[in-house]
């Protein structure tokens, strides 16, 4: 990763990275909370 | 149910066919007129107003009012009013058709529409909230492609399809609730980077929560306001669950709609103190800011409790429209209205008739389609074959 | 009709979660950034500008834009206010009336020229607005753009607050944003911008950003008198490598002095910075509130079948004890008739014995009576049969 020296790229980094976290969460919720309620007698 | 037209509904749709003709005619000149001579000739778009009416319509006002689906199916499936199952298809629909001719506006405004998908296969911006727009509609607009799924999987009898589709109902549910809080508000959020061009009035950190709570506002009102439509037009499409709805579903988002809008009002007052924006009230801005805050906020949610309170569907409804056509002021007066307040009358914008004539045509589209749909699949009924799930 | 209060709190700490997330998150940037070290800027000198648009035709001619409607030396354009447009990077404005032969020397109301041009911000609002990237901020200090991804939305135009970039509205096919470059490609050779170069009397220098703001500083102390105290561009919007001396307020020149000092990127920061926490907690609080939903619709079922099935057991109870009693009642009329019959019976019969008896007696006395007897016999037998008939039709009823 070349140095950072602006906000503006700070924030091009970071929210690359979090977008990429977000799509994670969107796959993860839902298979987690399947996992959580899989052997619920209802 | 039947596939028959009344026979007083052949003489009224004729007459809806010609001037949806002549409408269709004209749009597709000016298509041709936008693709082929550019934005120039045919917008009052200019350097100073790079973003017109098929921003401030078609695209926020768009959006706004298609929050119905995600209000409605939130409310049933999440929220556990499922004594207003039956407005869910009809709200999905209309959100569905809002957010396709939302894109399609898009194509009309962008310079190179057939880049649109530019942001997430070559280069994405991430820092722009435009990019998180486009990435919640694009994902939002395929969600509710698949929420709509079963009516026509009903009509052409694709039974695997649908089980499978309706599996997935409360996933989908939630995904178009998040979805949808993200880009409503992003929508807003869009202005916070011109704080120096926006009245500040209009102005405020809290521009992204006003426009996902106007969208509730909005996604409520036009559920009202569409089934008063539907109740009037396609009556005889409806089944007994439909019709019972006629005054209850009026009541219950009629109530829901009056104690959201006094939020909203409080809200929005605490804008102004926020800011210390109180002199600006004295201003001419102020005063239309005022008719904004008053009549389109304070009055309606009065009206929408006296409606509840007395069983005044009548009221409703009409409440219904005024409401909707605050959140039309509300998306003009950020984009347009009070947008460039700072410049000069000779600078400011106002549409050309052409691109005016582009978002009617595009508006009548998305009613020749509701009207197609409806006539055809199970929308306004629940299909003999399939038990309301 | 009513919404449970359960529901309405649902209802109301999800509207407050959305409402109070962006301004937690606000605050979250912690880091600072001073920008590239050592980026190269201009600094316009507004007081030495006089006017002759020179810097307008170098931009034109490096930049090979087309040629303008009014040629470079006609001056009269300086009588209404311009701004940068399609293929026209900078313009130069007057502030102020001309200066006519009679009034220039004494009146001290000379007009101002100021240059107006892309100020290549330090933290640039297009970039921050693009949503393809297409501008960049170069280590050199220019913000330059890039058309091959462009798709045009026109977010930068609204975005910048300086009001630049510009649009080919008339170019259906492929039409680009045009602005400033700062000359660019000339910088990495190691040209001056077109614009300096022209400048007559250094109203633009070219420099590193730095020594520009302290020539700027040096300039104001010396001159207290011909300059006001403000650098623009030093901190408006973050700062920009354009810098701007004048002799009167800025806000007479046509350069905002209201926009701030909060780069266009922190602007946005808060609302960009909920994304990620909605989409993390919205699914958590939204299955919540159906999760309970479906908890008190099952339990509510549940609570109904038991309900239905106490009533259906109840009932079904009292019907057996009913077909019961009912039995058991028929059983006791059927005995009571069948006693009566028999009883009934046994009297016919010996009624009838009797009779009988009697008449053999009679015949044993008289034998030509025994014939009337017959006869007579009749109206005895309707009394003696009534009781024998009655029952039996009972018992076919029952």
């Amino acid at each position: 990763m070349e140095s950072i020296y602006s906000l503006q790229q700070f924030m091009a980094f970071t929210k690359s990275v979090i977008y990429g976290l977000v799509v994670l969460t969107l796959i993860a919720m839902p298979a987690f909370w399947y996992f959580l309620t899989e052997r619920d007698d209802d | 149910m039947s596939e028959m037209v009344h026979p007083e509904d052949n003489k009224r749709f004729s007459r809806f066919n010609i001037v949806a003709g002549a409408i269709v005619v004209m749009g597709l000149i000016l298509t041709v007129l936008r693709f082929t001579k550019g934005l120039g000739p045919v917008s009052n778009l200019s350097d100073y107003n790079p973003w017109g009416i098929w921003i401030g319509f078609d695209l926020l006002v768009g959006v706004a009012l298609a929050a119905g689906g995600y209000v409605t199916s939130a409310a049933v499936y999440l929220f556990g009013m499922k004594r207003y199952h039956a407005a869910v298809r009809p709200a999905i629909l209309t959100g569905f058709l809002g957010y396709a001719l939302v894109v399609l506006a898009l194509h009309y405004d962008v310079g190179r529409p057939w880049r649109l998908p530019y942001p997430f296969i070559v280069q994405p911006g991430t820092t722009s909230l435009l990019f998180e727009v486009g990435a919640c509609v694009a994902l939002y607009l395929t969600v509710l492609f698949i929420e709509f799924s079963p009516a026509p999987m009903e009509w052409l009898g694709l039974k695997k399809a649908r089980a499978i589709v309706v599996k997935l109902t409360i996933l989908l549910t939630i995904f178009g609730v998040v979805l949808s809080t993200l880009h409503q508000s992003s929508l807003g959020a869009l202005f916070l980077i011109a704080p120096s061009k926006l009245h500040p009035l209009w102005y405020s950190s809290y521009l992204p929560v006003y426009f996902f709570i106007t969208s509730v506002i909005a996604g409520l009102s036009m559920v009202i306001f569409e089934s008063t439509l539907s109740h009037q037009y396609f009556a005889h499409k409806m089944d007994a669950e439909h019709l019972a709805e006629k005054d209850t579903l009026p009541l219950g988002f009629g109530k829901a709609a009056a104690f959201v809008l006094a939020g909203y009002f409080m809200i929005k007052v605490v804008g102004i103190a926020a800011d210390n924006n109180w002199h600006y009230l004295a201003t001419g801005y102020g005063a239309w800011f005022l008719v904004e805050l008053l009549g389109f906020v304070a009055l309606p949610a009065f009206l929408y409790a006296v409606g509840v309170r007395e069983k005044n569907v009548r009221l409703i409804r009409w409440t219904a429209g005024l409401t909707v056509l605050g959140v039309v002021v509300n998306r003009f007066n950020v984009s347009m209205v009070a947008f460039n307040y700072h410049l000069p009358a000779a600078d400011r914008y106002f549409p050309s008739w052409m691109e005016i004539g582009i978002s009617v045509f595009i508006v009548t589209i998305g009613i020749i389609a509701y009207r197609f749909i409806v006539t055809r699949m199970p929308i306004l009924y629940a299909h003999p074959d399939y038990d309301a799930h | 009709m009513s919404i449970s209060r359960r529901k309405f709190l649902g209802w109301m700490s999800a509207a407050g979660t959305g409402a109070l997330l962006p301004k937690h998150l606000g605050a979250a940037t912690t880091v600072d950034f001073s920008g590239y070290p050592d980026s190269m800027g201009v600094l316009h000198d507004i007081v030495r500008c006089i006017g002759c648009r020179r810097c307008e035709a170098a931009c034109n001619a490096v930049n090979e834009l087309p040629a303008p409607a009014e040629p470079f030396d006609d001056l009269k354009v300086l009588e209404r206010k311009r701004r940068s447009s399609a293929g026209v990077y900078t313009v130069v404005n007057r502030y102020g009336a001309p200066p006519t032969a009679d009034s220039a020397p004494l009146s001290g109301a000379s007009p101002a020229y100021v240059k107006k041009q892309c100020n290549h911000c330090l933290e640039p609002a297009c970039a921050s607005a693009c949503f393809v990237k297409a501008f960049t901020k170069t280590p050199e200090g220019a913000v330059i753009y890039d058309a091959k991804v462009c798709v045009g939305c026109r977010y930068c135009m609204i975005a910048c607050p300086f009001e630049i970039p510009a649009y080919e509205y008339d170019n259906p096919l492929t039409p680009e944003v045009t602005k400033c470059t700062m000359c660019h490609p000339r910088i990495v050779e190691g040209l001056l911008p077109g614009c300096v170069e022209a400048c007559p009397t250094e109203a633009l220098i070219y420099g590193k950003r730095e020594d520009l703001l302290a020539m700027a500083r040096r300039r104001i102390g010396k001159h207290p008198d011909q300059y006001v105290e403000h650098i623009y561009g030093e901190r408006e919007m973050g700062g920009t490598n354009w810098l701007y001396l004048a002799g009167e307020p800025f806000e007479n020149l046509g350069l905002r002095t209201d926009l701030g000092t909060t780069s266009a990127p922190k602007l946005t920061s808060g609302a960009l910075g909920a994304v990620p926490i909605v989409v993390g907690l919205w699914p958590v609080l939204l299955t919540g509130v159906y999760a309970m939903n479906k908890r008190k619709e099952k339990l509510a079922a549940e609570a109904q079948a038991a309900a239905v099935a106490a009533a259906e057991s109840a009932a079904a109870q009292t019907l057996t004890e009913a077909k019961e009693k009912a039995a058991a009642d028929q059983k006791a009329a059927l005995e009571k008739l069948k006693g009566e019959h028999e009883k009934a019976v046994a009297e016919a019969v010996e009624k009838a014995v009797s009779d009988a008896l009697a008449e053999a007696a009679a015949k044993a006395d008289s034998p030509a009576d025994a014939a009337d007897g017959d006869g007579d016999a009749t109206p005895d037998g309707e009394t003696g049969a009534a009781p024998d008939v009655k029952p039996t039709s009972d018992e076919e009823d029952a």
